[in-house]
């Protein structure tokens, strides 16, 4: 395998195997000295056509980690902003000998796009593209579930997972669907009917509308940002009823079984779908999934590219 | 194929290794045994509880652990990507340990000078020794072992295999001829 751009594109044996290796680097945060020599030499660019914190600096911290050097590129400071199209842009990267780009882009497909051409030898990883996918979010949600619940066979079996809010705009609601189902977890997907996408039934889901009913049997919930930046419609009356019924708050926190997590891949909305007391409480696993993050990216970062291309690896 | 060592000349070497790791480091009290896995860390455990037998404790006072060198290999891009095994180091550390690296074979000396490296980054031990079962020759680099099981001359187109009971019901070590690529 030479690029990572949607979830779709792993087995289940694969999946595991970046979740196995990425168990074994996150003690790589807890050495004294946090970096391994294993992509000396290796150039990855962060190519990132839409804002992002904690994506990028996750990347980059796990490339770093691994001794890569890293390249970041914003489109608002770069020729793009001067109308330098994505082939343009990427032929230089290849110019300048990338060995891999990590790609985001508001365009849905312009990974693939991008892997497909023949502009750039080396591996494209999806950071999030539009509304499709964001494969590296949705294995970090499933590392930090699988850290929390579960169980010895190491896959999702019998967890019940409930992805709450803006699906309609959520590429990680995407990738996390195929991702958590296909490790054998049960999902469903709580939305108002105007935040679902069309062909939702389609997915390996389930789909309620009411919060309450499906809450205390959920293993882990994931509560998403409401997107409005990417909202140019009305698709909720107010804030205060999207809250009212489709927000954490201390009330539905109380309905959760006692083992209960709750996750957000940030950046969040408190008040909006998250209360700040159930963001900062105990079951949170919030900031814990930021710190797996630089593990999970570590392993497809090292399974991509610390390897010769020519033969097959634990990703084939 | 010939059987180089059979079950019982196994079980001697690990209790002589036994018995040397403690004369030289006058007792178990600092010492950390680290086996390279797979075969090395089913040996360093094996050593840990000869050593246990011998000095009279339970196998827990004996620091043991295990310890991947995946990410170290200077042979990793002309390889597929392979999976990485556990590193476990025990609570204490090995910050001024006297610690011993446990392989099954010594071979070209790069698997050790990668565990050299990997070591680096969890401490600074006081010593590091090398425990092997066979050395079979043919070193690339300048290293060499402390405790060895058996020497056993080899050419290079010949391959040495450990068969352990965890792995693979039976102890013995055996020489395949074999042209490598």
């Amino acid at each position: 395998m030479r690029h990572l751009l949607s979830i779709s594109d792993l087995d289940k044996n694969q999946a595991l195997s970046i979740l196995d290796t990425a168990l074994e680097l996150a003690r790589i945060s807890d050495a004294p000295v946090k970096k391994l020599p294993t992509l000396r030499g290796r150039t990855i660019v962060n190519l990132f056509y839409e804002d992002s914190t904690r994506t990028r600096i996750s990347f980059e911290a796990a490339a770093k980690r691994l001794s890569a050097d890293v390249i970041n590129f914003s489109a608002k400071d770069s020729s793009v902003s001067k109308g330098e199209s994505l082939k343009d842009t990427a032929q230089t990267l290849q110019a300048m000998g990338a060995d891999a780009v990590i790609i985001r882009h508001s365009a849905s497909g312009a990974p693939r796009w991008l892997a497909d051409s023949e502009w750039i030898s080396g591996s494209v990883i999806n950071a999030g593209d539009g509304t499709h996918e964001h494969p590296t979010q949705a294995l970090l949600d499933a590392f930090t579930i699988r850290k929390h619940l579960g169980s010895s066979t190491g896959d999702l079996q019998g967890l019940h997972i409930g992805i709450v809010g803006d699906i309609l705009h959520s590429r990680v609601a995407r990738s996390n669907v195929l991702l958590l189902s296909l490790l054998g977890a049960q999902v469903s997907l709580i939305a108002p009917p105007t935040l679902l996408p069309v062909g939702v039934e389609s997915w390996p889901a389930k789909i309620s509308y009411d919060f309450d009913s499906v809450l205390p049997h959920l293993d882990a919930v994931m509560m998403l940002r409401v997107q409005q930046e990417r909202m140019q419609d009305l698709f909720f009356p107010t804030a205060r009823e999207y809250s009212h019924f489709f927000g954490l708050n201390r009330d539905r926190m109380a309905l959760m079984k006692k083992s209960a997590i709750i996750m957000h891949p940030g950046p969040m909305n408190r008040g909006l779908e998250i209360t700040a007391e159930c963001a900062d409480s105990a079951r949170s696993v919030i900031v814990e999934q930021v710190a797996n993050g630089v593990s999970v990216r570590m392993a497809v970062l090292y399974l991509l590219l610390a390897g010769s291309t020519q033969e097959q690896g634990v990703l084939q | 194929m010939s059987v180089a060592m059979p079950a019982v000349d196994i079980s001697r070497a690990l209790t002589r290794i036994a018995h040397e790791i403690l004369e030289r480091n006058g007792g178990a009290q600092s010492i950390t045994l680290l086996g390279i896995p797979t075969r090395g860390a089913h040996l360093a455990r094996r050593l840990a509880q000869s050593i246990a037998t011998i000095e009279g404790v339970p196998t827990t006072d004996i620091a043991s652990g295990t310890l991947d060198i995946t990410m170290h290999r200077d042979d990793l891009r002309m390889r597929a990507p392979r999976a990485l095994m556990p590193t476990v180091i025990p609570p204490a550390g090995i910050q001024g340990r006297h610690v011993i690296l446990v392989d099954d074979v010594f071979f070209s000396g790069r698997t050790i000078r990668a565990a050299l490296d990997a070591l680096g980054e969890l401490g600074r031990p006081k010593s590091v020794q090398l425990a092997v079962l066979v050395d079979r020759g043919h070193r690339e680099l300048p290293i060499r072992a402390d405790f060895v099981g058996k020497n056993l001359p080899t050419s290079r187109t010949q391959s040495v295999k450990v068969h352990l009971m965890e792995l693979d019901g039976v102890d013995e070590v055996i020489i395949e001829e074999e042209v490598q690529g």
